[in-house]
């Protein structure tokens, strides 16, 4: 970003303004679409404002981990793709591509929102693995929040396929994922000594720090990740989780 | 509930922190950081020239950290190379470090910061960030403030520091968040969270661990006075 336009941003931010005209604590408009690739156990589009991310669900069977042999697994996989963004290329996973998954698996994992213990097939044996995959389709700021409610969403209507022992029926899928919690992740980025609750891209690529904070329906911070180079102070942490507590439930709301 | 903790500490203590710096005789700056018994050294390489160049900044020097576990630093042995895990470590730990230190007087140069945990009882990357941010200052590199850093959370619904292995897979529920702090500013410049926790218990735990980072400090700062005294 040159540095007109950090100046011009600044001064905005300073009359208590944002570029995009929001209010500081003011989240985009979000539009939530579901049952968006037929083929996924469970699918969703989500939108922030132009911010679009597409995330599908699938389940295999494989063998649990070794410390939890009647518990089903969670991979979350991230492609942060070269067509929703000047900024990303192709290649083996970039370093911000991981972090975008691994928070989202944070507080999917943290909230315990998936019943594992039901994923789980033949003990020590078989499980089911449920695979989310986040696909970033533009990016206008704020991957991450988009990222994790759209995995809620897919996580939400995905349908558990069919198993003789044998062979997976994904033609026939009937019993519904057992999900049991919504955790919900809030950033806010911060700007000089302004908070700014989801970023937009221009605010993104400025700001000095970042707190991502998942949250569940009970108000329990399950997930935070700090990003951005810059620092936060207790009072900061204090009012970021404040305004991520209300902006939880305004976008809990969402899901269907 | 959770009312003494398996090895007896106070719920505000620290485990034994043992801070040695010069560890590797060949880098710039170096230091091993031991709590408990969580092992990291650290090893600073530079300012030295950054290649590929376009990755040169001619306004600044960078920071590049590496975190990594030896193989052998756990039970289950962990594959060599770096994993998703260790890469968003050395992220947030360079984050974590970035605040601390001022690296305008070396353009497009690079300071390399490599952190190795050689034996794991949790609390690994706030172990390797207490011995980068000594290696840092053993380098010579100017700094604004140390980073010291640990890990603050809740096990079995007791709000505590330091949680060591058995805590952090405690049964009866466990929350581990690794926090930095640059002390004397009072600035947090790593923050995570894995776990469950109610707003006011995670600033009860901030403050815990501001007054264990104090702690930390003081061990860091007799590390440092004892090579350069003596040495």
């Amino acid at each position: 970003m040159d540095n007109i336009s950090k100046e011009y941003l600044i001064k905005l931010l300073e009359k208590g303004k944002r570029i995009d005209g929001r209010k500081f604590d003011e989240i985009r408009n979000i539009d939530i679409s579901y049952d968006v690739s037929k083929h996924a156990e469970g699918s969703a589009r989500v939108k922030f404002g132009d911010t679009e991310v597409i995330v599908g669900v699938k389940l295999e069977v494989g063998e649990p981990f070794p410390d939890k042999l009647d518990e089903g697994t969670i991979i979350v996989g991230a492609e942060m793709l070269p067509l929703s963004s000047p900024d990303f290329e192709s290649g083996p996973p970039s370093i911000d591509s991981i972090e975008l998954s691994r928070v989202v698996d944070r507080a999917i994992r943290e909230s315990k929102a998936i019943d594992l213990k039901k994923l789980c097939i033949v003990e020590g044996e078989k499980v089911w693995i449920v695979l989310i995959d986040i696909y970033t389709i533009n990016n206008c700021g704020n991957l991450q929040d988009a990222s994790s409610l759209a995995a809620l969403a897919a996580l939400k209507q995905a349908k558990i396929p069919e198993y003789d022992g044998k062979n997976v029926s994904y033609k026939n899928k009937n019993e519904k994922l057992p999900l049991v919690s919504l955790p919900i992740e809030c950033s806010i980025t911060k700007i000089k000594d302004k908070l700014l609750t989801d970023p937009s891209l221009e605010e993104e690529k400025m700001m000095d720090a970042r707190l991502t904070v998942g949250i569940t329906e009970s108000g329990e911070i399950c997930a935070m990740q700090k990003g951005g180079k810059g620092v936060l102070t207790i009072e900061d942490v204090s009012k970021m989780i404040d305004i991520s507590l209300k902006n939880s439930e305004k976008i809990r709301k969402l899901l269907k | 509930m959770y009312i003494k903790r398996s090895d007896g500490r106070g719920f505000d203590e620290l485990r034994k922190i043992e801070a040695k710096v010069g560890v590797v005789k060949s880098a710039n700056g170096s230091a091993m950081f031991r709590i408990g018994d969580t092992i990291a050294i650290a090893a600073v390489r530079g300012p030295r020239d950054l290649y590929p160049k376009f990755m040169q900044n001619p306004k600044s020097g960078i920071l590049r950290c590496n975190y990594n576990m030896m193989s052998f630093s756990v039970d289950e042995r962990i594959r060599p190379g770096p994993s998703r895990r260790s890469r968003e470590i050395s992220l947030v730990t360079e984050n974590a470090l970035l605040p601390a230190v001022d690296l305008e007087e070396f353009p497009n140069a690079v300071v390399d910061v490599f952190v190795e945990i050689v034996q794991a009882d949790a609390g690994t990357r706030c172990a390797g960030i207490c011995a980068a941010s000594l290696a840092l200052a053993d380098a010579g590199i100017p700094m604004r403030d140390m980073v010291c850093a640990i890990s603050a959370g809740k096990v079995g619904g007791k709000i505590l520091v330091d949680l060591d292995k058995f805590e952090e897979d405690y049964e009866g529920g466990s929350t581990d968040m690794p926090v930095a702090f640059l002390p004397r500013r009072n600035e947090i410049s790593l923050l995570q969270l894995d776990g469950g926790m109610k707003k006011d218990e995670i600033i009860k735990a901030l403050e815990l661990a501001k007054k264990s980072c104090e702690k930390i400090l003081e061990v860091q700062r007799k590390a440092l006075m004892e090579k350069y005294q003596h040495g």
